[in-house]
């Protein structure tokens, strides 16, 4: 008994020492991609290269899912709204969640399971086939040539993306509600005009797509570059990307939303 | 493998509707355009009782808004409120113009409402408007009504 109760407190001790190494370990990292980001930007193409398979390539997920989160806005908004006899509220109830909160949310949640896995695995398997090795044998600095560029690509492209996401989903409101339904299309957007504030509404919208491309792509070329370089090392990193990174963009986005608009 | 070539329109065409997206939110749906390159002018309130009026309400003259309230304060010496809104500079003024806080709908949010007087000189910047109308506290409105309707009662006892 007494045995259990030992294993299971230097179990527990090993997981808290663990996951402070881990965490000391992912700031140092970032210290060191910060660092060495000079080469993305004095070869910028590096980094278009990624923008292309981090942004580009989630175009198509990020519109569709943006189109249709936007409808079904429409469509639940109106039938509370109607209620109260205030269906023209729906344009600012439609484009206000989108921009606080599912914009930046929804679209970081794609993001990361879209672009966000796709660099794990990527820099996973580069590592597990010795090709980082390869390259610090040439005198290539990986961290610069490979991990830094990633990162940038996805803060670059993740505002961006959130901002289509909003956009399709405030497009998807207004075909459901004015086009659909039968909204007054005058009422619906000049609501929209008067309640929705730039600094308020749009520009926290983008400090918070902004903030989670930088967590997502950090978690995302930490576990590639920590994975073990096995097959299945590689598959439990990307996971792994996966579940930290949505998690660590719901908990931002509680703290950020907690700051951004209290009281407001 | 994509050419260098390719793969830079793509990324072009990806900015280039990205940025176009955050322009369509600023344009069209926060109506940044209204009031971001005019001058603005501040003028000065003083209210018994402001309600529920907040912060960035809008101030209106004949239902156009021509301002948005800026600072909401409390005068420690006369225990009133003080109203600090920004006039759009397109918009001018008499000086004996005077401020309700008004309500939109039964239920709406609180603005305030300016009537413009007949002075011939006009509101300058830091002025203070002399004439102005409380909220109407809906309490204190229900409380006037039964204090009649039981002064009614009253009279209409048999005697």
């Amino acid at each position: 008994m007494r045995k259990r109760i030992t294993e299971l407190l230097r179990d527990l001790g090993a997981r808290v020492t663990g996951w402070i190494w881990r965490l000391g370990f992912a700031s140092r990292f970032f210290a060191v991609m910060l660092l060495q980001s000079g080469t993305s930007f004095r070869r910028f193409h590096l980094t278009i290269r990624e923008i292309y398979f981090a942004g580009v390539l989630s175009l198509v997920i990020i519109l569709v899912s943006g189109l249709f989160v936007g409808m079904v806005l429409g469509l639940q908004g109106y039938d509370t709204l109607v209620r109260y006899g205030s269906a023209e509220a729906l344009g600012v109830l439609v484009a206000l969640s989108l921009l606080r909160e599912l914009g930046p949310v929804v679209a970081a949640l794609l993001f990361a399971s879209r672009a966000g896995s796709a660099i794990t695995a990527e820099i996973g398997l580069m590592k597990a086939t010795e090709q980082l090795a390869a390259m610090e044998m040439m005198a290539v600095d990986p961290i610069a040539r490979v991990v830094a560029p990633r990162f940038w690509a996805g803060v670059l492209s993740m505002p961006l993306l959130a901002a289509l996401f909003s956009a399709m989903g405030i497009f998807g409101g207004y075909l459901v509600g004015v086009r659909m339904i039968g909204v007054d299309a005058g009422s619906f957007w000049s609501q929209m005009q008067s309640t929705v504030d730039f600094h308020e509404d749009v520009l926290n919208g983008v400090i918070k797509s902004a903030v989670f491309g930088v967590a997502i792509t950090w978690i995302a070329v930490l576990e590639g570059y920590d994975a073990p370089p096995t097959a299945e090392g590689v598959s439990r990193a990307t996971t792994r990307t996966v579940v930290t990174s949505s998690l660590a963009v719901l908990a931002l986005d509680f703290v950020m939303t907690a700051l951004m608009f209290r009281g407001v | 493998m994509m050419s260098r070539k390719e793969l830079d329109l793509w990324v072009g065409v990806f900015v280039a509707i990205g940025l176009g997206a955050l322009l369509f939110l600023a344009l069209k749906v926060a109506n940044l355009s209204a009031f971001s390159t005019s001058q603005t002018y501040a003028i000065i309130a003083r209210f018994d009782n402001i309600g529920g009026l907040k912060v960035r309400a809008p101030v209106k003259a004949a239902g156009v808004v021509v301002g948005r309230v800026s600072e909401v304060g409390f005068d420690n010496q006369t225990f009133e409120a003080t109203v600090t809104m920004s006039i759009d500079g397109r918009y001018k003024f008499p000086r004996d113009t005077s401020a309700k806080i008004l309500t939109s709908g039964l239920l709406g949010e609180q603005y305030i409402g300016l009537s413009a007087g007949g002075d011939t000189a006009e509101l300058k910047d830091g002025d203070t408007l002399k004439i102005t109308q409380s909220a109407v506290v809906l309490e204190n409105l229900i409380s006037q009504f039964l204090y009649s309707k039981a002064a009614e009662g009253d009279n209409k006892k048999p005697q």
